[in-house]
């Protein structure tokens, strides 16, 4: 039963990539963009991460992919439809990206992954916050200081002059 | 369960289709887009190994969170910096942003 949902759900975000790839309206591309959040999303529910789902829902969903169509419809008109979408080298890209992914494919096949599966903690979130004010408190505060600095940054280079 | 290799190959490949959207598309925003889903592979590929072997402890998932908090830092800054660039030249056309050309 798990296999058919991972089927069903990765062949859903991987067909919304490409569309987001392919489209050839920029708008288009990001309601893609937005169901291929959405299909990791519930992958990730599916890998027994519920928190981390519902985090990446809230952000990529409601913030990202928002800010992206705000973006859009700021810079509306710019590109002309009739244009090219993709630049003059794309064959090659493309070349270059199945060459990648046949070559993470043959490295992922050798590798003996060190797999252990135990069961989720019950109080996961409750250990994930303990790790956060816990192990991980500098890189946390870190991470504040950064989100901080991109807020006054994105304010100051978008500003009118 | 499903195998920790099917995980993989689908990160991969939404790994290779990030990167392609974001090496061949002409408009800022697609770019950005590209790698929006770059980062997402990483993100599900480091949840992935978590779950089947480290699950006893939570340091995927915090890893997760700052990935997370890092391409929402990115996506603030990236947008910002595409409308100024719009407000200034008038294009979002990476082909024609070629100001630091030698």
């Amino acid at each position: 039963m798990q296999q058919v949902i991972f089927i069903v759900l990765s062949l859903l975000t991987l067909s919304a990539a490409v569309m987001v790839v392919a489209s050839r309206s920029l708008f288009r591309s990001a309601l893609w963009l937005i169901l291929a959040f959405a299909g990791i999303a519930m992958l990730f529910i599916l890998l027994q991460a519920e928190f981390l789902a519902f985090v990446h829902i809230l952000i990529y969903i409601g913030a990202i992919a928002i800010l992206i169509i705000f973006a859009i419809m700021l810079s509306r008109g710019v590109m002309d439809p009739n244009e090219p979408r993709f630049n003059d080298q794309w064959r090659l890209v493309i070349g270059f990206g199945a060459l990648l992914f046949v070559g993470l494919v043959v490295i992922m096949l050798r590798i003996p992954w060190p797999v252990n599966i135990v069961a989720v903690p019950a109080d996961a979130i409750q250990l994930l916050g303990a790790d956060f004010v816990g192990t991980y408190v500098i890189p946390f505060e870190v991470a504040s200081v950064l989100l901080v600095a991109a807020l006054i940054g994105a304010i100051v280079i978008a500003r009118e002059h | 369960m499903v195998p920790l290799t099917w995980y993989l190959l689908v990160t991969a490949a939404l790994f290779c289709i990030g990167l392609v959207g974001a090496l061949s598309r002409r408009n800022a925003i697609a770019v950005l887009m590209g790698i929006e889903l770059m980062l997402n592979a990483i993100n599900l590929n480091l949840v992935a190994f978590w779950r089947y072997a480290y699950a006893a402890r939570m340091d995927g998932q915090v890893f997760a969170v700052f990935v997370i908090t890092v391409a929402a830092a990115e996506a603030a800054v990236g947008l910002a910096i595409i409308i100024a660039v719009y407000r200034q030249r008038r294009t979002i056309n990476v082909e024609e942003l070629d100001l630091l050309k030698g």
